[in-house]
Formats: C-alpha cells, sequence, structure tokens
C-alpha cells in the first residue's frame, strides 16, 4: 500500500487531487469523498474507496484515518497507527482560513511527514484580505481594461473567486474553460462561488472592467489574446519574491498560496513537537537546518517525481 | 517612505517604458520636497550614502539569523537586501514609518559602525516593502530597470520640460535637486552654470556589423581601449568624468593638474606601456589605475596615463556641439596644440583608400591598445547618447577558444533560477583542466535553459552557491584579448569573455591547451 504513488500501482492512499499526488491508474484508491470525486472528473471512473475525514479502516495490521489538511477541497493528512506508534502525513496543507476547504486539524503523533515547499524563512505569506484588496483596486484603476488571474484550476482558482466574494465582490468573474467543470464540482460540495461566465467566446467589451481567472499556462498563451487590455496577476507564493514574479511576465503578483509558508511550517512543528520529523518535497535543507536549530530531530526525505515550483 | 516603495515595487513589474515613465513622474508630481528628490536621486544612481555599505546588510543579517538559513535563503533569492526585507520580522511598533527625507538625514549623520543598528531601527518601522525599499535606497542599487537618461525624461516630462535642457543642468546639481523642482514648477529660473566645471553626456556609437560606410562621408580613427573620459575646465576647476557622469579627478590628479585649456574635451585615457615604445599598453596596465579613490605617486610613476583626444565640446565658453564633426576636428586640433603632448595627443585619424583597405587595415592591427574602428560622420553635431547613422563602431573580430565548463553558479535578479554563470578551464601541460575564465553572457535564453538543465544533471560536487559539473563540455568563447596574470593558477586571465557556441558535438579531450591562449598574448 502506497501513499500518493507516483506510479500506478495496486494499492494507492491518495491525500488530494493535485496531478502529482492523485495520479490515474491505480487499482484501489482510497481517498476523501471530495478527493475521489475530483480524481473522478480528471480521469474518468476511477475504483475508489470514500474515507471521511475522521473515519479509519485497518490494512495490514495498520491503522488508516484521513484528518482535514486545510490545502484545497478534499485534501487530508493520512494517520497510520501502529502498535501505539502514530506517524502523520501531512501530504500539502496551510493554517490559513480558507472558504473553499475544510481547516487543517492538528493531529498529535510521534513521526511527522512534513511537506516544505516553502521551507525558506523568506516565505512569510502576507494576509489574504490585502492581496484579494490589492486585486480589487487594480481592477478598478483599470476600468476600460480587466485583470486576468493565473491560478491553479484546483482550489487556487476557486479560494480566489470565494475570497473575492468575502470581500464583497459581486460583479460576474469570468473564468477560463478549463475550469468550469471543477467550479462546478466546488459549488456541488458546497463552496458558494456566486455568478461565474465563460470568458471563451465573450467579446472584448463584454470583459471590460471585470476580473478573469485562468490556468496559469493560459496566461502568456494565445487565448489571452481575447483580452481587453489585460493586467497579469498571478496568484501564488513564489510571487513573495520579486524576480520569480518578473520571469513569469506578471504585472500584479498576488502573494496568495495554499501552502503553508515558514512560520506556519515551523509552528506546526513547535505545537506537535513530533518526536522525529521527515521532511518531503520542498526545502528539506532549510527546514532541517532549522529542526536542528530547535534540537527537533529531523531528516530529509527524498521523493522522485516532485518538482520544486510546479505549484504553489 | 510607502509612496517611494510603492513606486518602486510598480516599477519592477512594469515592463512598458512609457508606463514607468508615467509612474515616476506621477510621484514627482505629488511628492513634496525633499522626499522626491531623493528618490530622484535613488532612481538616477547619483544618491550615494557613504555610510552604508553591502557589508552593512550583511552585517545586520548574520546578528539576526542563523548563517546557515540566510545563506540558503540569498541563494534562492539571488538579492541580498530582498532577503533581509523578506526575512526580517514584522514588528508591532507605535512608531509611525520614516520619511524618504528622514531616512537620509539619519544614515548620512551616523557612522559606518553605527549604520547597521540605525538601519535596524529604520527596518523595524516598515513592511517587507519599505524594508525592500529603504535597503535599496540605502546602498544606492536600485535594479528596478530604470536607467539615469529614463528618470530624467520622466522628470522632464512630469514637468512639461525637454529632458534635453534637464540633461545639460543635471550635472550641475546635487541631491536632493530642489533648485530643478523649482525650476520644474516654475517657481525658479533655470539653474545658473556659469563657472562650474559640470559633466556634458558623451556621444555614443552603435556597432557597425556587418554594414558598410562611405568613407568619404565618415571618418575613421581607431577605437582605444581604456576608458573613455571627459575633461571640464573653467580656468578655476579642472574636473574628469567617466563615461556614466561619475567624476574621477582624485584618481587621475595628474591630468587634472597638466591640463591647461579652458573647456571641454572627450577623450581616451590609457596608460603609457614601455613595452610599447612609449605607446598606448592594454586595458591591463589600465586596470591597475582604475576603482582607486587617490593616488600614490608612484602609482602615478609605475603606470602613467595620458588622454586621447577625439573630440570637443566646448572651446572656451563656446558651444562647439551643434557644429559638424569636420569643423570640431579642425578646434580640436587647435586646442590640442596648446597642451603637454607628454599629457595629451591627438587621436590620429586613419587614412583609408575606401572601405575595403580599411577593413584590411583593421584586420592587420594587432596593437594591444585597439579594440578596433570608429566611423564618424563628418557632417554629425555632437549629440547625447547614441544616435542612428552618425557614429559606429566597428570591433575586433574577437579571439575564440574551445573551454571546458568546470563550475556553474546561480545567476543573480531575473536569473537567479538559473546556472547562468560558468567557470571554464583549457587543459595545463599536465593534462589537468586549469581555470581560465567565466562568462555569463553570448547565449540565447534556449541554450540558457539547456544549459541550466545541463548543470543540474551533471553536477559532481556543490560548494555552497556552485557546483561543479562533469567535465564534457565544451564551451567556444570568444574574448577580445588575452593577458598574463598572476591571480589565476593558469597564468593568464581574458578580456570580456563570452560564450559564443555551445560545442555539443566535441568531445571535452578536443578542447584548447592554456598554451594555445598563452600563445595569443598580445
Amino acid at each position: 500500500m502506497w501513499i500518493d504513488p507516483s506510479q500506478a500501482v495496486a494499492r494507492a492512499l491518495v491525500t488530494h487531487g493535485h496531478a502529482d499526488h492523485a495520479r490515474s491508474g491505480h487499482g484501489t484508491v482510497w481517498a476523501t469523498p471530495e478527493t475521489l470525486a475530483i480524481m473522478a472528473l480528471r480521469y474518468g471512473t476511477e475504483m475508489g474507496t470514500p474515507v471521511p475525514y475522521g473515519d479509519g479502516f485497518e490494512a495490514n495490521g495498520v491503522k488508516i484515518s484521513f484528518h482535514p489538511a486545510g490545502h484545497v477541497l478534499g485534501s487530508a493528512q493520512i494517520l497510520l497507527e501502529h502498535a501505539g506508534e502514530r506517524v502523520i502525513v501531512t501530504g500539502d496543507y496551510k493554517r490559513r482560513h480558507d472558504p473553499t476547504c475544510a481547516a487543517f486539524e492538528p493531529v498529535a503523533c510521534d513521526v511527522l511527514i512534513t511537506e516544505a515547499t516553502f521551507g525558506l524563512p523568506v516565505f512569510n505569506h502576507p494576509p489574504i484580505e490585502d492581496e484579494i484588496r490589492k486585486l480589487l483596486d487594480t481592477r478598478n484603476a483599470h476600468p476600460d481594461g480587466c485583470v486576468v488571474v493565473g491560478a491553479y484550476a484546483l482550489g487556487k482558482a476557486q479560494r480566489v473567486i470565494a475570497e473575492l466574494r468575502r470581500a464583497g465582490y459581486d460583479a460576474p468573474v469570468f473564468i477560463h474553460g478549463a475550469m468550469q467543470k471543477m467550479c462546478d464540482l466546488y459549488e456541488a460540495h458546497g463552496v458558494s462561488l456566486g455568478e461565474l461566465i465563460p470568458a471563451t467566446g465573450l467579446a472584448k467589451g463584454e470583459l471590460r472592467g471585470g476580473i478573469v481567472v485562468a490556468p496559469p499556462s493560459a496566461l502568456n498563451d494565445r487565448w489571452a489574446r481575447r483580452l481587453p487590455e489585460p493586467v497579469t496577476a498571478m496568484a501564488s507564493g513564489w510571487m513573495r519574491v520579486r524576480q520569480r514574479a518578473r520571469q513569469r511576465n506578471v504585472e500584479l503578483p498576488l502573494v496568495i498560496s495554499d501552502h503553508a509558508d515558514w512560520n506556519e511550517l515551523t509552528g506546526t512543528l513547535l505545537e506537535l513537537r513530533p518526536s522525529e520529523t521527515w521532511i518531503t518535497h520542498g526545502r528539506t535543507d532549510a527546514l532541517g537546518r532549522w529542526c536542528e536549530l530547535h534540537q527537533l530531530k529531523a531528516r530529509a526525505l527524498d521523493l522522485v517525481g516532485r518538482e520544486d515550483e510546479d505549484e504553489g | 517612505m510607502q509612496a517611494f516603495a510603492a513606486l518602486v515595487d510598480a516599477l519592477v513589474y512594469t515592463r512598458s517604458r512609457d508606463a514607468k515613465i508615467r509612474l515616476i513622474a506621477d510621484y514627482l508630481r505629488a511628492t513634496p520636497d525633499p522626499d522626491r528628490g531623493w528618490a530622484l536621486a535613488a532612481l538616477a544612481g547619483t544618491l550615494n550614502i557613504a555610510t552604508v555599505k553591502a557589508s552593512a546588510i550583511r552585517a545586520m543579517a548574520e546578528e539576526r539569523f542563523d548563517p546557515l538559513l540566510f545563506r540558503m535563503s540569498r541563494d534562492y533569492v539571488g538579492d541580498t537586501a530582498e532577503t533581509v526585507a523578506l526575512m526580517w520580522p514584522d514588528q508591532q511598533t507605535a512608531k509611525a514609518p520614516p520619511s524618504v527625507a528622514e531616512i537620509i538625514d539619519l544614515l548620512n549623520a551616523t557612522s559606518r559602525a553605527r549604520a547597521p543598528s540605525v538601519l535596524a531601527e529604520l527596518m523595524d518601522r516598515l513592511d517587507a516593502d519599505g524594508r525592500y525599499a529603504l535597503l535599496k535606497l540605502a546602498t544606492g542599487g536600485m535594479r528596478v530597470g530604470i536607467s539615469a537618461r529614463l528618470a530624467k525624461t520622466a522628470f522632464a516630462q512630469g514637468f512639461g520640460l525637454s529632458v534635453d535642457d534637464v540633461e545639460e543642468v543635471w550635472h550641475a546639481l546635487r541631491p536632493p535637486y530642489a533648485e530643478l523642482f523649482a525650476w520644474g514648477e516654475g517657481r525658479a529660473e533655470r539653474p545658473n552654470l556659469a563657472d562650474s566645471a559640470f559633466f556634458r553626456p558623451f556621444m555614443l556609437a552603435h556597432p557597425l556589423d556587418d554594414g558598410v560606410v562611405d568613407l568619404s562621408e565618415f571618418a575613421a580613427e581607431w577605437k582605444w581601449d581604456g576608458i573613455r573620459i571627459q575633461i571640464a575646465a573653467t580656468g578655476t576647476e579642472t574636473r574628469l568624468f567617466s563615461r556614466g557622469g561619475d567624476e574621477v579627478t582624485a584618481a587621475f590628479p595628474e591630468i587634472a593638474a597638466t591640463f591647461t585649456g579652458i573647456g571641454v574635451v572627450d577623450g581616451e585615457l590609457l596608460v603609457r606601456g614601455d613595452v610599447q615604445g612609449g605607446e598606448a599598453a592594454s586595458f591591463n596596465a589600465l586596470q591597475q589605475r582604475l576603482g582607486r579613490k587617490t593616488v600614490t605617486a608612484a602609482m602615478q610613476a609605475e603606470y602613467p596615463v595620458f588622454v586621447r583626444l577625439y573630440d570637443i565640446l566646448f572651446d572656451g565658453a563656446e558651444d562647439m556641439r551643434g557644429l559638424g564633426w569636420t569643423q570640431r576636428r579642425d578646434r580640436l586640433e587647435r586646442f590640442a596644440a596648446g597642451l603637454d603632448p607628454a599629457r595629451f595627443d591627438l587621436s590620429a585619424l586613419i587614412e583609408a583608400r575606401d572601405f575595403d583597405h580599411l577593413a584590411e587595415l583593421r584586420g592587420a592591427a594587432r596593437e594591444a591598445a585597439i579594440e578596433g574602428v570608429m566611423l564618424k560622420r563628418r557632417d554629425a553635431p555632437y549629440l547625447a547618447g547614441r544616435k542612428v547613422g552618425l557614429w559606429y563602431k566597428w570591433k575586433r573580430e574577437p579571439l575564440v577558444a574551445d573551454c571546458v565548463m568546470m563550475y556553474a553558479q546561480r545567476g543573480s535578479g531575473k536569473r537567479s533560477s538559473y546556472y547562468s554563470d560558468y567557470t571554464f578551464g583549457c587543459w595545463g601541460e599536465d593534462g589537468t583542466l586549469l581555470p581560465v575564465g567565466k562568462a555569463y553572457s553570448g547565449f540565447s535564453d534556449t541554450e540558457l535553459k539547456w544549459l541550466d538543465r545541463f548543470v543540474r544533471t551533471n553536477t559532481v560536487a556543490r560548494f555552497g552557491p556552485v557546483r561543479e559539473v562533469e567535465k564534457t563540455l565544451v564551451l567556444e568563447v570568444a574574448f577580445d584579448a588575452v593577458h598574463e596574470s598572476k591571480r589565476h593558477k593558469s597564468g593568464i586571465a581574458m578580456r570580456f569573455p563570452r560564450i559564443s557556441r555551445l560545442r555539443r558535438d566535441k568531445p571535452a579531450e578536443e578542447a584548447d591547451k592554456v598554451a594555445t591562449l598563452k600563445a595569443m598574448i598580445g
């Protein structure tokens, strides 16, 4: 039995629906009902056993249960219990408020296998309210153009839209065609996103003064030519570093991340105080160094099939 | 300070030149004196806070952060100031954010030793963007894609002036430019410049590339490989300026002391070499005199400098710049006749029958101090900057060698996620590779991506930010010259090396030998 295997296997536990964690072709999948729905949407019908948050089952004498990770809809930490020892695999997680998914639940454990995507002390994500305010200010300053926000189709896009609604923005949000089905799925799971209109096929005039949400790959693509004088925004934790934003031709960087930032990563370690920490993808070296400075036992776990900077 | 920080951030993300100009102009109009003057100086690169050096920022970081975590962060971000600004914890302080002027005053009033703690107190009063702007302001390197010219253009547009008029007075004024803003807002006359020796912008050349010119329209002279210099003398003071308008009088006191004319001339500063029979020596010799704030008598004797004159901008108080090159050359010859020939001579014209003949002369010239040929339109006035069709530089064909990549390092700024700085070597007598140079240009973006992947997949060792790679990739390196160097194990150093081709077809054993390069020393 594997957790988030990068190759097709007979029996897989999947933490969440992002492609580098949930790949297709496994024999049997255990995941939250939301994650299974996301996988079904992306890969067609999949064999799967839904495991709701808090529920568990036993396999090979190990008790396995799923707990909210706060990353995207359905994202889970996986707790493995055997002979009194508890191991948590966080998957990807964050501690900030997110109206589109269940909040991270700290689970006491002996071994913590944590992600470290933003495991450098330069990553301190600002409050999302500030970033949404920047987005709205820019939109208001460009009544004849539009703001196009690059956001990953699963999670980030819905979170940006939901936060816009929370900030009182009730105009329709224009979305790239590739996002429609995922937004529908979120709606079906009770995440209300307000009025969404596909941007594809609209005349430039209809998009003026609007906010368009599209996958990052569409920003510098032919697709973006249909937009009226777009200001290019990008919602990602990597936007914290100026030259990274410039490399992607971003004019309005929005530091919005679905991953824990440095303070969340280190804060979680201090809160849980596991007797051992294994650090997976991301900056294993820096978080490992921090553990050393704080006398927490830690080691790096190199995983294959995980490129850094592929999501954020 | 928040307004300035917002401007700096907006400039980082704005690509269009016009949009940058609008941002700066809006800021300059909306901001009171003296904040806007300091900001303008920071953007134009004329702000120099003597108490703060880059080392002050490192010192501040080392005191607060774990050195290992800081180094990892710095390697990732690619910029020390930004790294510190991002790592610095937000403070809950009652003190209001400082104004630009308050920052400048505090830093100017402190000592170099106290500067890190003064900076730290200011950091505590700012948010991440403010801290970034503060550190950039304090160290003077803004890196927001703004040239001095663009900053002046923005000022000119903001206040409805011509940028050439602004340029003309700019170098006579000092930050925070109160007179400039008073003039811009119509509260005062144009600043009076009589009796001050100040910098006038240089006229610059385009590369000729594969073009051909008619020698009846263009005059040809050698392009000397020294540093371009302007001498401005009023009779009461004489000042020397480098190409960017920085004053370098103190580094070359013998030039200022022996210049007896009144006016402004343009020329090349060179070192006289004994081995060259009193002719100009290579740039390598001149390098011994560069970057020094003051210079000893021994240095003056060992590396005697002189100026080879190209042009004249003012003869006495008379502005020559509107005249054609032929007339100016005539005035220059008369002007130079009155100067000490040991310190000042004329850049000779090249007598060529036609363009083909000139190409032949250029090909044959292997003198160390000759970089190529300059072509100047005979009827062209002396205009600031690089104007199309008037002056061309036609550099000598570069030398090339096949070298093997040995080490790679991440670049800075835009390139901070790429391994873009390469150290390469040639084969020594004993069959080992010896480093002969370092290059970080000459390749396309596509080639850079390929090189970056090569480095990542062929790393054999890591030393901090440096990766040692498998010695398998041959790089064809172009360079302008080779000279002896005691600092390098190979005994040589290249002038202006750049990657000219990736020789993925060539086995590393067939790369050049150090001895081949030594034979090119000229």
